[in-house]
């Protein structure tokens, strides 16, 4: 199904999903977009590893494994993280990073 | 195929995070998510897609929409983003893209014939899950769910109501 596709047109979607990533990272303003351009990153990397995997070493399965470790690890994150937004949003009424600056002077 | 999977991802990327409505965002998010377990398909991983179906596009999306409920007005639009931040992330964010891509293109892949594209047995997969020897993953394993336990812990502590 996948024949004749090289490796780096993989690799370039991946990168282009990473940068922005990146980008929503720097210029978002609210705790849960920030949280979503954080998943954009992870499942960047984690096609990464699974096209590694496929195609340069199709006879181990380390890269598979690591992502589906990326994967409990990043659930792990959410749910944390969204436990602490709950909690900042209890506490100022609002997630916004730049009024969340209580512990900062 | 590929290209139509790569192209929903790319945009749906860009409008996650540029919409101005959260809750958009979160919607884009799950496409995104949703295209890249189709990679995985393709590439016949299905034990990994079906694990970034669920968890992702299930869990940790589901999640988030939670959240948003939870802490936002649905239809409150966020403030227009000053130019010269916008531009400024942009800016990295394009450098960054254009270097990494520069050098993915220089770079010589020992690509192996992918004429081996069998699906990896889920026989196998367990077995290298449960394995503590030469390309085993029980160690890993363990520590994950010692992590998943924390976790859990940890966010019923955080977002439990103090009693006074």
């Amino acid at each position: 199904m996948i024949q004749g596709i090289p490796i780096v047109h993989f690799l370039i979607v991946a990168t282009i999903m990473f940068f922005v990533g990146v980008y929503g990272f720097l210029v978002r303003r609210n705790l849960i977009t920030i949280l979503m351009s954080i998943e954009l990153m992870l499942n960047s990397v984690n096609i990464n590893f699974v096209v590694f995997n496929r195609y340069l070493f199709p006879d181990q399965l380390q890269g598979h494994f690591f992502t589906l470790f990326i994967i409990a690890v990043a659930a792990a994150e959410a749910a944390v993280a969204i436990a602490i937004i709950i909690n900042v949003y209890r506490r100022f009424a609002n997630i916004n990073v730049e009024d969340v600056s209580d512990m900062k002077y | 195929m590929f290209y139509l999977f790569a192209s929903i991802i790319v945009v749906f990327s860009i409008l996650t995070v540029t919409s101005r409505r959260i809750l958009r965002s979160a919607v884009f998010l799950l496409f995104v998510l949703i295209a890249t377990s189709a990679f995985y398909f393709m590439l016949r991983y299905t034990f990994l897609a079906a694990a970034q179906l669920a968890l992702y596009a299930g869990g940790i999306v589901v999640l988030i929409i939670f959240s948003i409920l939870l802490t936002s007005h649905i239809s409150e639009r966020f403030k227009q983003i000053e130019l010269k931040k916008a531009l400024g992330s942009a800016l990295v964010a394009i450098a960054g893209a254009t270097l990494s891509i520069v050098t993915l293109l220089q770079y010589d892949f020992h690509q192996k014939a992918v004429a081996t594209m069998e699906e990896v047995p889920m026989r196998d997969i367990g077995l290298s899950l449960m394995n503590y020897g030469k390309e085993g993953f029980v160690l890993p394993f363990e520590v994950i769910s010692i992590l998943l336990l924390a976790a859990m812990f940890g966010a019923i502590v955080i977002a439990k109501k103090k009693k006074d």
